[in-house]
Formats: C-alpha cells, sequence, structure tokens
C-alpha cells in the first residue's frame, strides 16, 4: 500500500488546503469541473470538498462510462441475451443501469438471460474459448481507458481463428464530450454553468496524452490540471487551477507526470485506430447525439462486430421525464435539485444513470454526501 | 459388537465414490450415508437415540436463544476454512452474540448428484472438528439429494439453540448516544479469502478466512462486568453495514474514526486492486461490540486477553441522529458517509 497511502496523507491534505484557502481570492468564486467520475468518487470518498474554501466549487462532469451509456444502448445489450441467446460479458456497473421496460442486465439475467460479469475483455474471450457451441458478445463500454484492452480482445479472437466471439462496442471519446460542454449554450452563451477550468482525467490521459487538451486550453481560455485519482493528486489540481486562473493563464498542465506523458501511450493509440474508426454520430446520455463523439470496429474486423452479426439496430429511447441525469451530467444541475433524488430513484432503485455507477454525480452524492443536505 | 459378525454390508468408497439418487432416496443407500459418514464423524449421545429428532433436556432459568443460517460458499474450501467449519461457526455465532452460551447445532445438507464423497467426508470432518472445539454438538440432521445442476456441490443450513443467562441483555437497539464502538480484529479477511481463491481473478494473495466460533470471546468480555449493550459479528456487509443496522434499530447516528479501522495489509492492497471498500467485506470471526463509554477501557483489555481478540481497537461512537446516519471522519480530513452496502459486493461468500 505503499506508493497509495502515500497521495491519501492527511497531514498534506490540510497543508495543501490551508494553501488554497491562502491563495483564493475572496473577492471571486471559482467553478471547476472535474471531468472523470474517478475524481468525482474521490472528491466525494475522501471528503475533499470539506478541505476547500467555500468560494472554490467542484462541478461533476460527464466522466462516468456508465453514466453516459443511453438507454437505447442498453436495450440492444439486453436484446442480444434474451433474443438471440447469445452469453453476454459486461463489466459489473453496467449491470444495474435501467434500460426500456423497466428492465436493466440484472433483471434481463433473472429472467432467464446468460449474463456473465466480467473484470476485462479477457475474461470473455475465455468464456467464448471455453462455450464453443454459444456465441459470446461482449458489452464492450468505456472511455479511452477501457478501449485499448477491447482491441487487444479482438485482435486476439481473430489470432485464435474464433467464429463465437464479437463485441458491442459502446465505446466514447473525452475530447468530444468536453467540447460538448464548452460549446453549451449553458456555459458559451447564457452562463448560467460557471466554468473556470477543468480537472483532466487521470486514466484517459495516460493513453491520448495531455496534447488533445491544449485545444480547449487555447480555444476557450479554459485551464486544465491532468490529475490523478487520488485525494491529494485532486486538491494539488485545485491548487495549481487557483493559481492559473489568479494569473489570468489558460494552459494544460500535468499534476499526474508520474504517468501521464504530453504524446500519452503511442502503441495503444496505433492499436486502437487500427481495430476502431469514428462513428459519425453517437448518443450519450445527457449531451444528446455528439458528432464523431463514438467508436465503431473497422470493416476489416467486421466479423467481431455485433451490431452487424446480430439484428440488434439501435433505437433511440429518451430519459425518464423527471430525471435530471442529463442536467447533472453537464454541470447544470446538482443531484439534490432534481425532485426524485434520494425519493424516488435510490442506488437500489436507480431511474436515472447517475445513481448507478458510484462513479455517477448522484449516487456518490447519496452514498457518501447526503448528510450535508440535511444540516 | 465385536462378538457380533457383520453383515454383508459394502463399505463406502469414500476415496472415489460419488453422491448419487439413491443417497437421497430414504432407502439403504441414505441410511449407510448417515451411518458411515454423518453419524461417525459427529457421534454424540443425543445423535446415537437415532430418532427422527434429538430428544433434548430442558434446561432450567434463562431464557433460550434459537437462530439459523444457510451456508452457500463458493469455492466450498478457500485458505483458512471451508463450508463445513464455516457453517458450525456461523450458527454458534449468530447464537453467542445474543449473549447465549450455545448448547446444540442441527444440520440439515442439501446434495448435488455427482458430488465426490472424499470432498464431502473432508466438509463433514472439519464440521465434526470444529463442533468439538466449540464444545458444541451436532444433536440433529438432514440429507436431500438434487439432480445434477440444480444444486453448487452441497448447501448446509445449521441451526443453533442457546441460553442466555439471567442479567445478560443484549440487543441491537439498545446502543445509546455516548457508548463506544469496538471491533475485536482485523476487517475483511474472509470476504478476500473467498475473492482470492476464486480462479476467475487469477489472483493469489497470502489471505486466511477469520472464520471462528466466537462464543468463547464473547463469554470473556461479559464476565469481565463491562455495560456491553450490543454484540454482532459483522458478516455480509461487512462493518460498514452491520453498524447501520445497529443504528436504525436503536435509532442513532454513529461516527467513524477512519485511522482506527484495522485492516491487514494483504487485504488493503486486495480491495484497492479490486476497487472494494474493506468496511463492506465479510468477516467469520469478528465481534462489534456497543459498549457504555466509561467501560471501553475494560472491554478492550477482556477482549485482548483472548486469543481472537488481541487486535480489539475502539473505531468510533454513538451520538444522537435523527437520520441515522453512519458517518466517518475519513484520514485524509474530510467527512463522508458509510452507507448500507447497494446491491451485491460479493456474491456467495458464506
Amino acid at each position: 500500500m505503499k506508493y497509495i497511502d502515500e497521495f491519501r496523507d492527511g497531514d498534506l491534505a490540510r497543508g495543501l488546503s490551508a494553501a488554497i484557502r491562502q491563495i483564493a481570492d475572496p473577492a471571486r468564486r471559482y467553478h471547476f469541473m472535474e471531468f472523470c467520475g474517478g475524481h468525482t468518487h474521490a472528491i466525494s470518498r475522501y471528503g475533499v470538498s470539506d478541505l476547500l474554501p467555500d468560494n472554490v466549487r467542484m462541478i461533476h462532469g460527464p466522466g462516468c462510462p456508465v453514466c453516459v451509456l443511453p438507454i437505447g444502448r442498453v436495450d440492444m445489450a439486453i436484446r442480444l441475451a434474451l433474443e438471440c441467446g447469445v452469453i453476454l460479458c459486461t463489466y459489473g456497473d453496467t449491470l444495474r443501469v435501467p434500460a426500456s421496460d423497466s428492465l436493466s442486465l440484472m433483471k434481463a439475467k433473472a429472467r432467464g438471460g446468460d449474463i456473465r460479469m466480467v473484470y476485462s475483455s479477457a475474461d470473455a474471450l475465455k468464456i467464448a474459448q471455453a462455450n464453443p457451441d454459444k456465441q459470446v458478445v461482449f458489452f464492450a463500454i468505456g472511455f479511452e481507458t477501457t478501449t485499448p484492452p477491447t482491441a487487444v480482445a479482438i485482435k486476439q479472437a481473430r489470432a485464435l481463428g474464433l467464429k463465437n466471439f464479437s463485441v458491442l462496442c459502446c465505446h466514447v471519446l473525452t475530447p468530444s464530450a468536453i467540447s460538448t460542454i464548452l460549446e453549451s449554450p449553458e456555459v458559451r452563451q447564457w452562463g448560467t454553468v460557471p466554468l473556470d477550468g477543468f480537472i483532466g482525467p487521470a486514466h484517459v490521459s495516460t493513453i491520448i496524452g495531455s496534447r488533445p487538451y491544449e485545444f480547449f486550453a487555447e480555444e476557450y481560455r479554459k485551464p486544465v490540471v491532468i490529475a490523478g485519482f487520488e485525494p491529494l493528486d485532486v486538491m494539488q489540481a485545485i491548487l495549481m487551477l487557483v493559481k492559473q486562473v489568479n494569473d489570468g493563464r489558460a494552459v494544460v498542465e500535468n499534476e499526474f507526470s508520474r504517468a501521464v506523458t504530453r504524446d500519452g501511450n503511442v502503441k495503444a493509440q496505433n492499436l486502437v485506430a487500427e481495430v476502431f474508426e469514428l462513428r459519425r454520430q453517437f448518443e450519450w446520455r445527457g449531451l444528446n447525439v455528439v458528432p464523431y463523439s463514438g467508436l465503431r470496429i473497422r470493416k476489416e474486423f467486421a466479423d467481431f462486430d455485433a451490431e452487424k452479426r446480430f439484428p440488434v439496430a439501435y433505437v433511440s429511447v429518451t430519459d425518464n421525464k423527471a430525471c435530471e441525469c442529463g442536467a447533472i451530467l453537464r454541470g447544470v444541475k446538482k443531484p439534490q435539485d432534481c425532485k426524485i433524488f434520494g425519493t424516488v430513484c435510490t442506488p437500489e432503485n436507480p431511474v436515472g444513470s447517475c445513481m448507478v455507477s458510484s462513479e455517477g454525480a448522484c449516487a456518490a452524492h447519496y452514498t457518501y454526501g447526503r448528510y450535508k443536505d440535511f444540516q | 459388537m465385536s462378538e457380533v459378525k457383520r453383515g454383508y454390508v459394502r463399505p463406502l468408497d469414500i476415496k472415489n465414490g460419488r453422491i448419487d439418487l439413491s443417497h437421497g432416496s430414504g432407502g439403504r443407500a441414505m441410511a449407510q450415508l448417515i451411518e458411515e459418514l454423518f453419524a461417525a464423524a459427529f457421534d454424540n449421545e443425543f445423535l446415537r437415540q437415532g430418532n427422527d429428532g434429538a430428544l433434548l433436556p430442558v434446561p432450567t432459568g434463562g431464557r433460550m436463544v434459537m437462530a439459523v443460517d444457510a451456508h452457500v460458499v463458493s469455492p466450498l474450501f478457500f485458505p483458512g476454512g471451508d463450508i463445513g467449519c464455516l457453517s458450525v461457526h456461523g450458527t454458534i455465532n449468530d447464537v453467542a452474540v445474543m449473549g447465549a452460551k450455545p448448547l446444540w447445532l442441527s444440520a440439515s445438507f442439501i446434495l448435488e448428484e455427482g458430488f465426490p464423497l472424499a470432498d464431502l467426508k473432508r466438509i463433514v470432518d472439519s464440521m465434526a472438528a470444529a463442533a468439538k472445539e466449540a464444545g458444541v454438538p451436532i444433536v440433529t440432521g438432514d440429507t436431500k439429494v438434487v439432480e445434477q445442476g440444480k444444486g453448487d456441490g452441497v448447501f448446509i443450513t445449521t441451526t443453533g439453540v442457546g441460553i442466555v443467562p439471567e442479567g445478560v441483555n443484549l440487543s441491537g437497539d439498545l446502543a445509546q448516544p455516548g457508548d463506544r464502538i469496538l471491533i475485536s480484529g482485523t476487517l475483511g479477511d474472509h470476504g478476500m479469502a473467498i475473492m482470492a481463491e476464486r480462479e476467475s481473478l487469477g489472483f493469489s494473495a497470502p489471505i486466511q478466512s477469520d472464520t471462528a466460533a466466537l462464543h468463547g470471546l464473547i463469554e470473556t468480555l461479559l464476565t469481565s462486568g463491562a455495560k456491553v449493550r450490543v454484540l454482532r459479528d459483522p458478516t455480509r456487509g461487512g462493518l460498514a453495514t452491520t453498524l447501520n443496522e445497529i443504528a436504525r434499530q436503536s435509532k442513532v447516528g454513529m461516527m467513524l474514526q477512519e485511522k482506527a479501522l484495522p485492516v491487514n495489509p494483504e487485504v488493503a492492497a486486495a480491495c484497492e486492486f479490486l476497487g472494494l471498500d474493506p468496511l463492506y467485506v465479510a468477516n467469520e470471526g469478528k465481534l462489534v461490540v456497543i459498549v457504555a463509554a466509561e467501560d471501553e477501557e475494560k472491554a478492550l483489555a477482556a477482549m485482548r486477553a483472548h486469543p481472537l481478540g488481541q487486535r480489539a481497537v475502539a473505531v468510533g461512537s454513538v451520538h444522537e441522529d435523527p437520520h441515522h446516519f453512519v458517518q466517518m471522519t475519513t484520514a485524509f480530513g474530510g467527512k463522508r458517509i458509510v452507507d448500507w452496502l447497494t446491491g451485491e459486493q460479493l456474491p456467495r461468500i458464506c
């Protein structure tokens, strides 16, 4: 646990807290968005916001892979399991995401769907090898971090000559989501979402590097500090963001230099480019249809594309009307602003996707911070 | 017996034999399985009566406690234990945390067709050893066999009966503001031992399950005279879930200190790796104690004097809170809720 505990040290946290307090200008307010669900989780779990002065506020962003998955995509996975009779392999977080007809993958499993939780794409591949008489589909979700392992699985499946393995590709791209938020009327026109800077992704940036964020700093004049997922990383990034705002600077800085370089992991990038290509558009929960924001499997690997192998076309489904996940993912609303938060929508019975994953803004606030709503 | 020539009975082939449907049919095969495997291992005066039920002497004084626990753990054998000793410890602990002296156990087996007799013998021997060590005999039992694919090797349900002496009054609704929260040792050992053993993870860490019978530790604690309000064994859902149950029953809030929580470094590392929180991981040999503040030291000293309580520590306190939140001051310096477990963290751990 050495190398981890050091990034959770309470004494260092108090030091950083004092430093932020000292340089934060009491005459102004600071609003920073942490893009990643990993940061949202760290902030809630370690109580980071308790260590920040009142005029520094964190806005939770859309970087939770499960949260941005639209209902229609989960519906496709359920149809694969229930109607096409495949063994559907999925990451655990996805099991409870609400879909159409009051279903979820968990409920589809109870109805007899062969749905299995895996920890990696390699596990799905093993299941395919062990069940040669069954079709096995890996439900591939996530940002740039989970994309290279999916590419590896597809290439291995080809090398092994597996005829019963395919992938339902729902991988999405971080920079597109950031652009969408910066272009949203709430940020650009109306200013209802004041945004003074971003905490940039940790794991995603190990793959794509820090270069892709330079555009946001230059074009939109927003500081970006890439930070690791430990609570001290987050505090250090906030300190760096406050400094940039005070100095009137807007550049990309890298707090997570122990893992992130400017160019990222070129080998992984090449692997992804070999197997995947851009979709013209992809629907996100909360951000609607975003052009060039998702990946699909290249036609050279079409044999492993579940969307080509099975009759499951994507059908867009509107979210529950009362659910504010969309506005929460864009930073327009806070979880406690939602009428059904904690009453109708709870972690046991999530209505919206933000209540599902521990990285979701609603689940994080419900699980770790709701006592503040009663003080 | 020796002067009577044994009849034409072919003994069970423990080494290579397997359970088949005839072992649950009520006929000769079942009688033989019971006699040669179960009765031989569990042997005691009540079981020897050989009737449909055990005739037991009615204890005088005190109140009776009865608890039942079904065990479906996968894998059946894990570092530090197996489903057999677990099924004995689990039920003894449920009886003992009521403040009772456990007296008798029953055991009901659901066996899957095809299950190796050698594995069954290992499990039964482990149960017999655990029961003997605890001094709590298995006085009655039942065996059923289900078709292949309808079970998972073996499921074991045990029931325990015990007596609470006069003057001992423990219940989940007795925690009061000001009370202290103690734990008898490290968190999460059982759950992580099971998780590490699951082959799908390919993860091998030297983590041993903490499965143990707690009635000895509890007796030591209660004899110390400390004003104990509540005892619980934090099994599924871990310490977090157990404390939430007590907070709700007693209508109080709780505040934990993250720095005080005892966790073995290997368990902490495995949890970190898998994204789990030791607060929610199961224990099978740990005791949560809610004790009056003035008796904190007395209770801790008593527990530390027992082999199962050497690492006993205070981890938090009870306060008034209309919302019954269990909260924690993080080692980082912030505050957060320690909520009920949502969904399942690890399936089939006990």
